[in-house]
């Protein structure tokens, strides 16, 4: 007997906080069942740096930065199906709340101003990733199939979702599932 | 400075009764003498009213017309709908600005001048026009600007600038049974006390005179169930007695304490392309002013209330000439015409620069001082509306069409129109014609032939009622004005074949944004979305999924939004959409998907302040 083809999925987290993947972990011994049907390429999970053809991918948090763009379009390149994660990703979330703030004042307060600095330097390695002058919502920067709200998400909810995609049904999220309060 | 003065708070607040509930009227005021309304001002208000600073802020952070930054000894805002784009406005502001030095929303060096948009201004007859310290000058042309500029150079007072420069005609091209026949003061009421008031109600169902302010709720209906549910009487506005009025001369109203139901008429005449109002209350005032006090004889109120759009600003005093005028002769006051018990006055307030507050429930809000955001109905106002008490809010030109029913009774209704939209109804016809103006035409009217009466031949699309109306092709001029299929509150906007209609729409997008009172989410962010990606578009950066997600926008609008502002915001868009699909399809970059900003771009202010220039300091726009 042959086994089904599993599912290939990627996952990354941009300007986040990584709550998202901790709420992915939050399916507990489910995780077994998952990993039936699915199987990880590029994520925090398995550490593979670079993505290879895929499924589907989920990206957690905004685009703050330009490496953040590389990331996201070789996920787009590479994933049939692209879901925004959480918060961050849908709408920039908390990291985005530095959009009021000019990023000049932003590098002078952490680099030349910022309590026990002496003789700060704003760093100008071409290893570091360059900030945006404001953060986005990932779905300004490539086109995203699926937006799973939440912050986080509910395992639950992540679970349901997951499993709708493996099996081949349109994602449905009952309201309880989205209800935050 | 020249024009504003020490402000008299203290005075302001008496005059308004010390009331917090005409908070609104009270800003206005501070507004109107100090050019400002300074942080301090706030808390001395609070104190003397006796309520938080924070609800006072609310209120006067709210409204476009209320700030706390100075704008100089003459604030300029521009009529900013597309009639004035099309009549050249932006070039026009630009020369003002160059004629004064300045730059738009910056106050000038000398702290002189400031020069702004704001949403259209009820001129669209006579575009482009603007508000000089909240003054509307109609027809700007450069002649005009040269004088401006050079009176305020001259640091000339308002009150001293030629009076031609204010002078704004009626433009009535077509007369009909509002506007064409003339009215005694006084016939209606005296009909109506003749007739008795079930009778009178019996003639405006019999008329069947529908709300004139786009809506078509039937006014018998409404003033019925007014009467019949109950308020309770309550002392409220301090002593009965005649005030100065607020900017002092002339008394203004009596104030009355019990009186359980109220009158509001809504004057508040905002969506873009709409101007009939501005033309009944200059020259028809008596009618409307005799349509509440009827309306109040049926159903037993005491006080009545015009909320008047505060770009009508230059109409305040006439108004309360006439009001005035209508005390002296007995058609307002104490026993009405003699009869005992017959008690009814109507006092004047004053909007700020708030669309949103046409909608009758904010406009209630706006009334009892407090931010114009739209209550949850039902209870509609005829139960629970100013104070909390039963209250008609009428459209201005539906309490003219009552007074007039009142007067000769319904057949001068029944005989026009259709079955379902009896009567006229005036149309505000503005943009690609010969002859704008106020059309009063019989209901039933086709577009085309308003479209022949105001010679535009030329003639591609028309936008009836406004942006929150329907913008219609030329494939369709034989529809008909009436609500059972063009609705209108009278806005009729005309563009010819040369007109780009995806601007159009685009305009209107960033009216909508602005005009969000930012009360629910669907609305406040989904305006928004719509105007960047109109924007995005523009810029020349769309692309198919940005059409589409345009299309998902006006869903969760029509779906989620708390009012109609929300549920029509997107009409514009979906609708040219549909029926001009070449103005955007001329502008989509990709078919698949193109990123809402300039990523490279995005990076510049980075790469000048670590000063990288390397490869990794760039991003490729494909």
């Amino acid at each position: 007997m042959t086994e089904p083809k599993k599912l290939r999925v990627a996952t990354c987290s941009l300007a986040g906080c990584f709550g998202c993947h901790m709420s992915l972990l939050d399916i507990d011994e489910k995780l077994f069942d998952l990993l039936k049907v699915v199987e990880f390429d590029r994520s925090p999970i398995t550490d593979i740096k670079t993505c290879g053809p895929c499924d589907i991918g989920i990206v957690e948090g905004g685009v703050c930065n330009a490496e953040n763009v590389h990331v996201l379009k070789e996920f787009r390149k590479n994933c049939k199906v692209l879901v925004a994660m959480g918060a961050c990703a849908i709408t920039g979330g908390i990291p985005a709340l530095r959009n009021n703030v000019d990023l000049w004042d932003c590098f002078q307060e952490v680099y030349h101003y910022g309590i026990g600095l002496e003789n700060g330097q704003i760093p100008n390695d071409p290893e570091l990733p360059l900030p945006f002058d404001k953060v986005h919502p990932i779905n300004e920067v490539v086109r995203i199939d699926y937006f799973l709200p939440g912050c986080p998400p509910s395992a639950d909810a992540i679970w349901q979702f997951l499993t709708d995609l493996a099996a081949g049904r349109e994602p449905k999220l009952d309201y309880e599932m989205l209800h935050y309060d | 400075m020249t024009e504003h003065n020490v402000c008299d708070l203290p005075g302001i607040v008496a005059r308004w009764n010390n009331d917090p509930a005409n908070m609104v009227q009270i800003l206005r005021d501070v507004q109107e003498s100090c050019g400002t309304i300074p942080s301090d001002t706030l808390d001395q208000l609070a104190k003397l009213l006796g309520v938080p600073r924070v609800r006072i802020e609310a209120t006067a952070s709210f409204y476009h017309f209320f700030h706390a930054e100075s704008h100089g000894a003459y604030e300029i805002l521009f009529s900013d709908n597309i009639i004035d784009h099309m009549a050249g406005k932006e070039e026009l502001k630009r020369y003002l600005c160059e004629r004064l030095w300045l730059e738009p929303r910056k106050l000038s060096e000398d702290g002189l001048v400031y020069v702004d948009d704001t949403a259209d201004i009820g001129l669209a007859d006579q575009a482009p026009s603007m508000l000089v310290n909240g003054y509307a000058v109609p027809a700007l042309d450069h002649s005009r600007l040269d004088l401006i500029a050079e009176l305020i150079r001259n640091r000339k007072p308002l009150a001293d600038w030629p009076p031609m420069l204010f002078e704004i005609p009626d433009n009535i091209r077509q007369a009909g049974p509002l506007t064409g026949e003339a009215f005694t003061p006084g016939a209606a009421l005296l009909a109506t006390i003749a007739r008795g008031t079930d009778a009178t109600l019996a003639e405006l169902e019999a008329a069947n005179l529908r709300g004139r302010g786009g809506a078509g709720f039937k006014t018998a209906t409404k003033w019925a169930s007014c009467r019949k549910a109950e308020g309770e009487a309550q002392e409220h506005a301090g002593p009965s007695q005649v005030l100065p009025g607020p900017l002092g001369g002339e008394p203004s109203v009596a104030r009355f304490s019990g009186g359980a139901h109220y009158v509001v008429c809504n004057a508040d005449e905002g969506e873009p392309g709409t101007f009939k109002d501005r033309v009944l209350l200059n020259s028809h005032a008596d009618l409307v002013f005799e349509g509440m006090t009827v309306c109040a004889r049926v159903i037993g109120a005491k006080q009545g209330l015009v909320y008047l759009r505060g770009e009508y600003r230059n109409l305040l005093e006439k108004l309360k000439s006439v009001l005035a005028r209508r005390r002296e002769k007995g058609l307002l006051g104490k026993s009405i015409l003699g009869e005992q018990g017959f008690d009814f006055d109507i006092e004047i307030h004053l909007g700020a620069g708030a669309y949103i507050c046409g909608e009758e429930s904010a406009l209630i809000e706006s009334l009892e001082g407090k931010p114009g955001k739209p209550r949850n109905r039902p209870p509609f106002p005829d139960r629970c509306g100013y104070r909390n008490q039963p209250t008609v809010v009428n459209n201005v030109e539906t309490f003219a069409c009552a007074a007039r029913i009142a007067e000769r009774g319904s057949a001068v209704f029944t005989a026009l129109g259709t079955p379902q939209s009896t009567g006229s109804k005036l149309i505000s016809v503005s943009g690609d014609c010969q002859r704008p103006g106020i059309y009063e035409v019989p209901f039933g009217v086709t577009v085309r032939q308003i479209l022949i009466e105001c010679g535009a031949e030329d003639a591609h699309a028309v936008q009836v009622s406004g942006p929150s109306g329907t913008c219609i092709s030329f494939r369709e001029f034989d529809r008909i004005i009436a609500f059972e299929d063009l609705p209108t509150a009278g806005a009729f906007m005309v563009f010819s074949r040369e007109r780009d209609m995806f601007e159009v729409a685009r305009n209107f997008t960033h009216f909508f944004a602005h005009e969000s009172c930012g009360f629910c989410t669907p609305c406040r962010v989904g305006t928004s979305l719509l105007r960047n990606t109109m924007d995005k578009l523009a810029a020349g950066k769309g692309s198919a999924y940005d059409m589409n997600e345009m299309k998902n926008i006006m869903h969760i609008l029509l779906d989620m939004a708390h009012c109609g502002l929300g549920h029509t915001a997107a009409n514009p868009v979906v609708q040219t959409m549909e029926k001009f699909p070449d103005a955007y399809e001329k502008r989509l970059m990709k078919l698949d998907f193109e990123p809402a900003f300039d990523l490279d771009g995005a990076l510049s202010t980075a790469r000048l302040i670590t000063g990288r220039d390397d490869e990794w300091a760039h991003l490729a726009n494909d």
